[in-house]
């Protein structure tokens, strides 16, 4: 039984680092049998299904972009919050400075209470519940590190299309004043950081995937009710707006 | 967008001050003025979910070019909401505390803790407690909630420490809690609820939740008992069904028709009078009947039940175009009387000031609010909608409420996400 996340929350990471650390050997102990290092496998069909929880943020595979999340090719052996090109929350950059770098033990870690293991960090995720999922999920990601270049492409993190949307409106430029204004009924519940606390963090998203889940949840396809009522009345020029408010947020906020 | 006027008419200064008004004539009036003296002068009194955010966005939005003061008399402000979860043990006090100190450091905010206690609309100044005086081009109005005399018969402020309201969180909050956790031994808690309007519907019935939790574990034979004037409560289905589930057999309510309507106290003895009946009770939660903080009332722009009028699209008094009111103060509409509706409101005041006192672009407001309450462990449970601005008043649009027979994981997480509501409001208010 996990306990609240206010109660995890009460460990700073180096604790959590240790109470995790015993569960990486866990993993440790099932990656004996896993190749130590990978070359691409398209034959672990569990670990790319349990993929589908990560892949609104995160990319892996040939031409793999930052979205919402860090692209995860060569994930293993990476500083955390060190990757290029990628803004990352302090509370993630300060565990890179402080000696994070991201193994299967790490990874394990992390991916099983995320906002134990990194407090504060920007990642909506509570949590890979199962030692085996995770231990299965890193199995598959390790074939994207150290593979080079010849990987199968990438998957999008959102489509237009997966959502009925016409590709059309995610070409609307917003106007980003506008978007700052909109916000102050963003920022009632999200915070202004981007620190997820039970509420996802909506800064320093990439325009179209902030489009895309908004129009997910004015149309219905995307269901929270409060999301859905906030986005119900939005216009296609007010998400663009709000998109490019956000994109820019962390730096203005 | 164009200022809401002709509206005020309620008196002679009102009238002159809307006539005057029309469309952004008041920063071009008063513009040359304050410019004499420097930046245009915007006084908040009340540091809550209405004043703070009201404060914080003006200064924030403004970029300096509005000099903001915030009056408020406490150096640490500690939430309403929430407040109930310190109660039933889910929070630390400490958790519900917040100081002002972002909001002088990081938006050059004037914060001046004194009790206003006078307004003088003709020379718009404020005075204070202290002595000074304050004066203003907008003065916005957010005092929250302030009891009224002779509701509850027996009871009044010189009795609250033996029978707490625990309405404005604080010294009264831990008070109740000590209280609650002195109870002997299959003792009796009784609530004494407020009719309506009042600040958070359905707070009283999440303190009865948070009550239930703690004595279920420490005191499980005591007994919880609502008297209440009110036919019926915010999300009474939910609360109804999680006491059930939670706390089979521990809460009575005595309603209207069986005399809830109809009660008195007596601090002295610890007793209960309903309907003529007296009963002996170990701790006794007064929550009276409410209106405007007094502020209001001495500014002269509240109404017969005690609440400010207001004009929705900038939440000015209807009374004098130079005060706005915000949040539980307000006699706006739709909305419910909570912290949520007070940010959201202020932020639609903000924008009307800053756009009046600065030649600034301006926005049609919105206005939204959830309230979400909790029942039990990871048992959360919430209520929402979505508001627009008539002439008339802030009327709904749309709203949701969670259902009985949710799943556990629903449930826990709608909690978790009011955990990330309180700690984004916070900065939103404070930051």
């Amino acid at each position: 039984m996990r306990s609240t996340r206010a109660a995890r929350r009460r460990g700073p990471w180096p604790a959590g680092l240790a109470a995790c650390l015993a569960s990486g050997l866990l993993a440790l102990g099932l990656l004996a049998v896993l190749p130590a290092t990978g070359a691409w496998s398209d034959d672990d069909a569990r670990g790319k299904a349990l993929f589908a929880q990560c892949k609104r943020c995160h990319q892996a595979g040939g031409g793999a972009e930052n979205r919402i999340g860090p692209h995860l090719n060569d994930v293993f052996g990476r500083t955390a919050g060190a990757l290029a090109g990628f803004r990352y929350s302090q509370a993630m950059r300060e565990a890179g400075a402080g000696g994070l770098v991201w193994s299967e033990a790490t990874l394990d870690a992390f991916l099983a209470d995320p906002h134990t293991f990194v407090p504060h960090s920007r990642m909506s995720f509570d949590g890979m519940e199962g030692a085996d999922d995770r231990a299965q999920l890193l199995a598959w990601l390790r074939g994207f590190s150290g593979a080079g270049a010849d990987l199968p492409p990438a998957e999008p993190t959102a489509t237009p299309e997966e959502y009925g949307l016409d590709p059309e409106i995610l070409a609307i430029q917003g106007d980003p004043e506008y978007g700052a204004y909109l916000a102050g009924e963003c920022t009632t519940c999200h915070r202004i950081d981007g620190t997820d606390e039970g509420i996802p963090s909506i800064t320093g998203w990439p325009l179209d995937d902030f489009v895309i889940a908004l129009h997910a949840y004015k149309g219905g396809k995307r269901v929270h009710p409060v999301m859905q009522l906030v986005a119900g009345r939005l216009s296609d020029e007010e998400i663009a707006a709000l998109a490019a408010h956000f994109q820019r947020a962390e730096n203005n906020p | 967008m164009s200022k809401q006027n002709g509206k005020s008419g309620l008196s002679r200064r009102g009238f002159l001050a809307s006539a005057a008004a029309a469309t952004t004539a008041v920063s071009a009036l008063s513009a040359p003025a304050v410019m004499a003296e420097g930046r245009p002068r915007v006084v908040v009194v009340g540091g809550g979910a209405g004043g703070a955010t009201a404060a914080r966005y003006i200064a924030k939005d403004s970029k300096g070019a509005v000099d903001v003061t915030l009056v408020e008399p406490s150096r640490a402000y500690y939430s309403c909401f929430f407040s109930n979860l310190y109660i039933g043990g889910f929070r630390e006090y400490a958790s519900i505390g917040h100081s002002y100190g972002a909001l002088a450091a990081n938006h050059g905010i004037n914060v001046v803790h004194d009790w206003a206690v006078s307004v003088d609309r003709d020379s718009r100044s404020v005075g204070l407690a202290g002595g000074g005086s304050l004066a203003y081009d907008r003065l916005v109005l957010s005092p929250g909630i302030d009891f009224r005399d002779g509701s509850v018969p027996g009871w009044d402020l010189s009795q609250q420490n033996r029978m707490p309201h625990a309405y404005k969180a604080g010294s009264q909050t831990q008070l109740l809690k000590a209280q609650i956790e002195a109870m002997p031994e299959g003792g009796t808690y009784c609530m004494v609820a407020p009719p309506n309007p009042f600040r958070c519907p359905p707070g009283p019935y999440e303190r009865i939740s948070m009550v239930a939790h703690v004595l279920k574990q420490s005191n499980p034979s005591a007994k919880i008992i609502i008297v209440d004037p009110k036919e019926k409560f915010s999300k009474q289905g939910l609360f109804e069904d999680g006491w059930q589930r939670h706390y089979p057999g521990m809460v009575e309510r005595i309603g209207p028709d069986f005399g809830g309507d109809k009660v008195e106290v007596r601090p002295e003895a610890m007793e209960v009078v309903v309907d003529g009946e007296a009963m002996k009770v170990d701790v006794c939660n007064v929550i009276p009947a409410q209106q405007a903080g007094r502020i209001a009332a001495v500014a002269g722009i509240t109404n017969e039940a005690g609440w400010a009028p207001i004009v929705p699209h900038t939440m000015q008094s209807r009374a004098d175009e130079n005060i706005h009111v915000l949040g539980d103060a307000a006699h706006q509409g739709d909305m419910p009387k909570s912290g949520f509706s007070a940010n959201s409101q202020a932020k639609a005041c903000a924008m009307a000031v800053r756009g009046a006192l600065t030649d600034s672009s301006t926005f049609p407001p919105r206005f939204s609010n959830t309230c979400w309450s909790l029942i039990g462990t990871d048992d959360g449970v919430k209520v929402g909608a979505s508001y627009e601005a008539t002439d008339e008043k802030i009327a709904k649009t749309d709203g949701f409420i969670s259902k009985t027979g949710e799943s556990a994981e629903l449930r826990k997480a709608t909690y978790e996400e009011s955990l990330g509501w309180y700690a984004a409001i916070s900065d939103d208010m404070f930051g």
